[in-house]
């Protein structure tokens, strides 16, 4: 098992904010518009530096979606925040019909995704947003797993012509890819090789996928990890091959099992390969209120849970 | 300037000829909405033959023309017939309306990539959200072209128009006009029964618009009320035209119900209908 050294641990939501203030540097159209939630998304930096490229809409999403739709006819590249909950569910019409169907380049960024949101409660954890997003059409859904990817992949997505959703949230993680990664849109990350199961995690998830792959290696199990930052279009390439060698899967997400990642890698291996897969993540409940850890562990959201996920896929086999 | 920059009685004579698209295009499919369509017809023809700065070699961005946004897409029949008239796309492809394969679907949508589209709309209250999006782009862009949105009245019941409705003066988008279909119809029945909208005026007044009030049904009161509210752009408001109309205007069995909001004529009604319109640029 590699080693994955970090030297800080870090919000993915401060990689989006951080990202964003280097495209209001290098890209002129790159405006940003916020439902009053400037600080927590983390676009305080790109509203000091670039206040003319700056939209405060106020507790509107809806309109929100709407103007973003309305800047791209005029070559802007629009990059919407608020937490998750409100960035998906409260204006799926609005996503629907100005965006994904219009083919407009808008940039959906969602922070405070999953239950790491913690003591808010149900109301504001959303684990149905990838879910919501992938099935429309035009729609590219991104999740990445720690602060310096996040930034790599917030200014990658600019450079994409298209919508994107980009899921991202408030706990601090460990910081382990690299600074200078080049983040490729619909490419999974091969973190760890190994021959006896495929773990494919995202988000928040991917570093729990790490910790669980050393407490395998010292049960002699050899993991393979692959980071699936993107999760459509899914790198069903890179899956395949994995799942070839190793013979069966676990995913793991901070997502509703219906709908997430697990559910395309299943769609996936019924459809090409059909092997074993046990899935990690939120079985068909609303979270609730309580601390990130608290809530991960007891929603099965951790180390723990995958490597439980492991052996029983692997006696599957 | 206007390309076609036509007078009144040039305008008179296309609004008879896009009635008749209209009719002729929902009865071949017994689908559609003819109401709204007609009613809206000599607005249409006013933005697209006298008012807008436009051009029928159409870019989706947009850049140094006048935009115009269909936030009530189902009166897509008026528009599709306004756009083929001005040389967006041949008038024979008026046939294909709401047919498969076609790309006048039955709410404007971009999918398809016809000219003249820019945003797919049908869902309700989208449109003033988009078309100011679209200013502040323009603003952003140093163009100082205007940017026109249309919606209904019975559209002023979603909650997202009103979001927009609070933005728009907030921004201060003064190069937006908002215009508002006052037919007082929607599908149900007359919109104050349905959900009273009351002083739309001082509605719109009081969240920081300038507010224009016209009969979108003659062209003698409809052009002058466009040119009034191109002159109050600039001036750190948003303008907003009440412009009343009756629904199925130009065909008196169908004019002032809501019976003829989506609903298309039958063979002899379509007959009785067309007598009433002169054919004047020739039927696609």
């Amino acid at each position: 098992m590699k080693d994955f050294p970090y030297t800080e641990s870090k919000d993915t939501r401060s990689g989006f904010g951080a990202g964003l203030h280097e495209l209001g540097k290098s890209n002129p159209n790159v405006v940003a518009l916020c439902a009053d939630l400037t600080g927590s998304l983390k676009m305080d930096a790109f509203k000091k530096d670039f206040p003319e490229r700056f939209f405060q809409v106020g507790i509107a999403e809806a309109n929100m979606i709407g103007l973003a739709a309305g800047m791209t006819i005029g070559g802007k590249i629009p990059f919407t925040g608020t937490f998750a909950n409100f960035s998906t569910g409260r204006v799926y019409d609005q996503i629907r019909q100005s965006v994904a169907y219009s083919g407009k380049n808008v940039k959906i960024c969602a922070s405070h995704a999953g239950v790491t949101l913690g003591e808010d409660g149900a109301t504001h954890h959303i684990l149905e947003d990838v879910g919501m997003m992938k099935m429309l059409p035009h729609m590219t859904v991104i999740n990445p797993c720690d602060y310096n990817q996040t930034k790599a992949a917030t200014i990658a997505i600019a450079a994409y012509e298209g919508p994107v959703y980009l899921r991202f949230g408030r706990p601090v993680v460990p910081n382990f890819t690299p600074a200078d990664q080049n983040f490729q849109i619909g490419k999974a990350v091969l973190l760890n090789e190994g021959k006896d199961v495929s773990i494919i995690a995202t988000g928040h998830l991917v570093w729990k996928a790490i910790l669980a792959g050393k407490i395998l290696a010292e049960q002699g199990i050899d993991a393979e990890i692959i980071n699936i930052h993107t999760i459509k279009p899914l790198d069903e390439e890179a899956i395949l091959a994995s799942v070839a060698k190793t013979r069966c899967v676990v995913s793991a997400e901070e997502h509703q099992l219906n709908g997430g990642l697990g559910d395309s890698i299943a769609q996936l291996l019924a459809r090409i390969m059909p092997l074993p897969l046990e899935m990690v993540g939120v079985n068909d409940s609303f979270g609730e209120s309580g601390t990130p850890e608290q809530l991960m562990e007891k929603y099965k959201l951790n180390e723990g849970a995958i490597v439980e996920a492991v052996q029983k896929v692997m006696a599957r086999k | 300037m206007n390309p076609f920059n036509k007078d009144t009685e040039e305008l008179k004579t296309i609004a008879a000829q896009v009635r008749r698209d209209i009719l002729r295009m929902v009865h071949a499919v017994n689908s559609g909405h003819p109401g709204g369509s007609l009613g809206c017809t000599e607005l249409l023809v006013s933005l697209y033959f006298k008012i807008m700065e436009h051009n029928p070699d159409f870019k989706m961005e947009g850049k140094d023309e006048d935009l115009f946004f269909l936030s009530n897409g189902h009166i897509s029949p008026v528009w599709y017939s306004v756009l083929a008239r001005a040389g967006y796309f041949e008038v024979a492809e008026l046939a294909t309306f709401r047919k498969l394969n076609s790309r006048l679907q039955g709410h404007p949508a971009t999918e398809e990539n016809l000219p003249g589209i820019r945003i797919a709309s049908g869902s309700l209250g989208q449109g003033l959200s988009v078309a100011t999006g679209a200013a502040q782009a323009k603003k952003l862009n140093k163009d100082s072209n205007l940017v026109y949105v249309l919606m209904g009245d019975g559209e002023l019941d979603e909650g997202q128009v009103w979001e927009a409705a609070m933005y728009a003066p907030h921004h201060r988008v003064d190069n937006l006009i908002a215009i508002v279909d006052r037919n007082g119809q929607q599908i149900d029945g007359p919109t104050d029964a349905i959900m009273y909208l009351g002083n739309l005026h001082a509605k719109w007044e009081s969240f920081g618009w300038k507010v224009l009030e016209t009969n979108g049904n003659d062209f003698n009161e409809l052009i002058p009320s466009l040119e009034e509210a191109k002159s109050l752009t600039g001036k750190g408001q948003p303008i907003m035209i009440l412009m009343n109309t009756i629904m199925g205007y130009g065909v008196d069995f169908m004019m002032g119900s809501h019976k003829w909001h989506g609903v298309a004529p039958n063979d002899a009604q379509l007959q009785e209908a067309l007598l009433q319109l002169k054919e004047a640029n020739d039927d696609y």
